[in-house]
């Protein structure tokens, strides 16, 4: 019985090491959202050069997604074929919000590398990336027929994001 | 040379760093400044992460020390500051964690553990003395004779 009392240390160690480890899988620049489950902000930005803008109202009662790019940003070129092909694929609108960017360059972009969003909002000042919750970009947004952010994704997408949450997600939304 | 190098590069360091609030943010009433400075010291600068937004250059930082301003300039309460960022960006920003269910263990942690330690140690301290030999036994009655005479020849001499 004493044995096991002095056992007892090494064992919280054991443990403390276990979790340690577990929860170095983890990525630290992700960060938990605030805003899932909660009502997706009130914006209403311009749009590029001319080009009809975006509002929130323009995602009213149906489901979403909201891209939010940057024409200085690098992660969004690596997402940028995977957006390509999703606003080939699916049969949910996706939209573009250009974080402090200038449009001009976004327009570059775009037209460089192909314009996957049904529509555009200039988003200059940052102010709606804020409302969001972004803190980088690009962080991807689903929001459902309510208007509720139901997924958000921080960084580029990933074929294996888009297979194991989002598309799964969608499809339910759909139906419901 | 190279030191004039070293010396050059630790300035523009410095200089970096105390000039994180630029002088555009900052608001013409001190004492409004003082409230948005201590308020944005305790606000995680979300892409730095080990920073406050007081002393980040990060753009993010920049505009949320901007939209601190503004609120506070409005007439927000700290409080109410708070709440908006919290609201957006979650409890991760703040930097001292709030006390709720969720960080009690995180609260109480310390002080259980200051707890354990002084039982441990009061335990211990008892169970030594526990363990110091008796008092020594009573005289034997030949010892107390014994005694008895040897006092009985101190008083004599």
């Amino acid at each position: 019985m004493r044995r096991l009392l002095y056992l007892l240390p090494v064992l919280a160690f054991t443990g403390l090491i276990a979790y340690f480890l577990l929860a170095l899988q983890r990525d630290p620049s992700v960060l938990p959202s605030a805003m899932i489950d909660k009502p997706a902000p009130e914006f209403s930005l311009a749009g590029l050069g001319g080009a009809p803008g975006l509002a929130r109202a323009d995602a009213a009662g149906q489901v979403v997604l909201v891209n939010f790019f940057a024409s200085w940003c690098v992660p969004c070129r690596v997402e940028h074929p995977l957006l390509m092909r999703l606003s080939h694929d699916l049969k949910v609108p996706l939209y573009g919000i250009d974080y402090k960017d200038k449009p001009e360059d976004a327009k570059r972009f775009l037209d460089e590398l192909g314009d996957p969003y049904k529509r555009i909002g200039a988003d200059s000042d940052g102010r709606v990336g804020i409302d969001f919750g972004v803190y980088g970009v690009p962080e991807t947004y689903v929001i459902d027929k309510a208007g509720q952010i139901r997924l958000r994704h921080v960084g580029p997408l990933t074929p294996e994001a888009i297979r194991d949450e989002l598309i799964p997600l969608l499809r339910t939304l759909q139906t419901s | 040379m190279r030191a004039l190098l070293l010396a050059l590069l630790l300035l523009g360091l410095t200089g970096a760093a105390a000039l994180a609030v630029e002088p555009g943010e900052r608001l013409a009433d001190p004492a409004l400044e003082a409230r948005a400075r201590a308020l944005s010291s305790g606000f995680r600068c979300l892409v730095c992460q080990n920073q406050s937004i007081d002393d980040s250059n990060a753009d993010l930082a920049h505009d949320l020390r901007v939209l601190i301003r503004q609120r506070i300039a409005a007439g927000d309460s700290d409080e109410q500051v708070r709440q908006f960022l919290v609201s957006r960006y979650g409890d991760f920003i703040l930097l001292e964690p709030p006390v709720k269910p969720a960080t009690y263990v995180l609260w109480a942690a310390p002080f259980a553990v200051l707890l354990l330690g002084a039982g441990a140690a009061t335990i211990y301290f008892r169970r030594r003395r526990g363990a110091l030999p008796e008092q020594a036994a009573p005289l034997s009655p030949d010892e107390q004779r014994r005694l008895k005479q040897l006092l009985a020849e101190g008083g004599e001499g």
